[in-house]
């Protein structure tokens, strides 16, 4: 793999590297932006006060606040208490049913059959075999009544049950000393998590919404659900799930969000 | 007690300076990203920002520039802050602000007698808003922190109450220094040397020994 080298200008000319490159090459390009922060942002501000014309999507600039934000990361995995509980709430607060949101509408959602339905495990994983529905929901329950953050800055209490993702990882074998932890969806969505962030005692794969099965839009057959994340992390449809120490890049970590998004 | 050398100060010190305009430059940053954050969920139905005097393409661009532009807004605030503490810049401008004096202050101002001959001091109204506005910028950083993280800092987000009412004390707090930044630039173009003096450091300032309150170690 030879990268291009890059220009004297910080504005390099069209025809650079693309944003597929900069995705797949994260680690490298953290190195290489990090020096270019100060410069940029100096231009960054200028660039700024000419309103009208906006500069976020330029390509240079979108590398330098991606970069920023790739480094926001870190900053939020050093802020990470992994034994801090998130606030719970009592049953009369739970919102019901609850709130719908994805890249698409609510009338969009195609359900999930659980007679067909597996899920996948695949990476640094024991025991690889899929799991069916009927077995899912058959695991101890571990229960949690917590806010739901959405990014855009609404939020709604929710009460969620299912498997303790830690407990689950034990159960599979899962070598939790791994990096990250992706997930697939029914829908084509790609989450992943720190593996701080999973083993998170708040952290589940969620099967029940207010004691019933969780309803179409809201991920049946199995979505995840963690307390210590914006909404949009919390995958609906789960499919398949990989432990990895391959950084898993993510639907909105493409379209510009923050990865980490702990709150 | 430590006296300062005897030398000539401009009334605007370059670090004064320097700070001014990067702080400027991201508190605009800021409220403009901020608005297109806002307009995705807004708090007051009434109320959306037009998208004209939004930073960002969509929402995500949005909060880039804002976790982008929190950094500069914190260090140098902080920078900000030290220096004005350390250098005694604060208890000298800034204090002490009396209440007969914002009184005759504001009978000035309705006969239209203010003075402004002296750009060195400040009126007790000056040092009212100047206070005013740091204190809110540190209130609409730790509200900020609250949103940011309301499970790390969970307790932040206990001293607002809730989240949502976290996100209410940032919104006021932005609204307080967008009103502060009207009312800063416009008299600073209604008194033009003010604002010329941000740039050139002003006229030098009486250099009276600065008292300053430093216990060092002797």
């Amino acid at each position: 793999m030879v990268a291009k080298p890059p220009s004297k200008s910080i504005f390099r000319p069209p025809g650079g590297v693309d944003q597929g490159f900069l995705h797949e090459n994260r680690k490298l390009i953290e190195k290489i932006d990090r020096r270019r922060i100060l410069r940029g942002s100096l231009s960054l501000g200028a660039l700024a006060l000419l309103g009208g014309c906006d500069p976020s999507e330029n390509r240079n600039l979108q590398s330098v606040l991606r970069a920023v934000s790739d480094w926001n990361d870190g900053v939020q995995a050093l802020i990470f208490r992994p034994n801090h509980l998130a606030p719970t709430y009592s049953v009369d607060q739970v919102v019901i049913p609850p709130r719908f949101n994805a890249h698409y509408d609510i009338e969009d959602v195609k359900p999930v059959s659980a007679s067909t339905w597996k899920l996948e495990l695949s990476g640094l994983i024991n025991d690889k075999r899929p799991w069916d529905a009927e077995s899912i929901y058959k695991l101890p329950e571990q229960e949690m009544i917590i806010k739901h953050i959405c990014v855009e800055g609404w939020d709604y209490i929710g009460q969620w049950s299912g498997v303790n993702l830690r407990e689950f990882f034990a159960r599979i074998g899962a070598d939790t000393t791994a990096k990250y932890v992706a997930f697939h969806c029914a829908d084509g969505y790609t989450e992943s998590l720190d593996m701080a962030s999973a083993l998170h005692p708040q952290t589940m794969l969620a099967t029940k919404y207010a004691n019933q099965p969780i309803g179409d839009p809201f991920g049946f057959p199995l979505r995840l659900r963690t307390a210590t994340k914006l909404g949009f992390k919390n995958a609906k449809w789960l499919t398949a799930i990989e432990v990895t120490n391959t950084f898993p890049d993510t639907y909105y970590r493409k379209e510009g969000f923050n990865w980490f998004a702990g709150i | 007690m430590v006296q300062i050398a005897n030398r000539q100060r401009h009334l605007h010190p370059l670090p004064v300076r320097i700070m001014h305009w990067l702080n400027a430059v991201t508190i605009f940053i800021m409220i403009t990203s901020g608005w297109k954050i806002y307009n995705d969920e807004v708090l007051f139905g009434w109320l959306h920002f037009p998208e004209a005097l939004t930073l960002g393409k969509w929402a995500q661009h949005g909060l880039q520039w804002h976790f982008f532009g929190m950094w500069i807004l914190v260090i140098n605030g902080l920078c900000y802050l030290t220096y004005g503490l350390v250098s005694g810049r604060f208890r000298r401008m800034l204090l002490p602000i009396r209440f007969s004096d914002l009184i005759s202050t504001v009978k000035d101002t309705l006969h239209l007698k203010l003075a402004h001959d002296d750009p060195t001091k400040y009126n007790a109204v000056q040092k009212l808003l100047y206070v005013g506005v740091i204190s809110v910028g540190i209130l609409i950083v730790i509200s900020g922190l609250a949103i940011w993280k309301p499970i790390q800092f969970s307790e932040l987000v206990a001293l607002f109450g809730s989240f949502q009412n976290a996100r209410l004390v940032h919104f006021f707090c932005m609204t307080a220094i967008v009103l502060f930044v009207v009312v800063h630039v416009a008299l600073a173009l209604l008194v033009p040397q003010t604002l010329v003096a941000m740039f050139t450091g002003g006229p030098a300032v009486d250099s009276q020994p600065t008292e300053m309150q430093h216990k060092t170690a002797s």
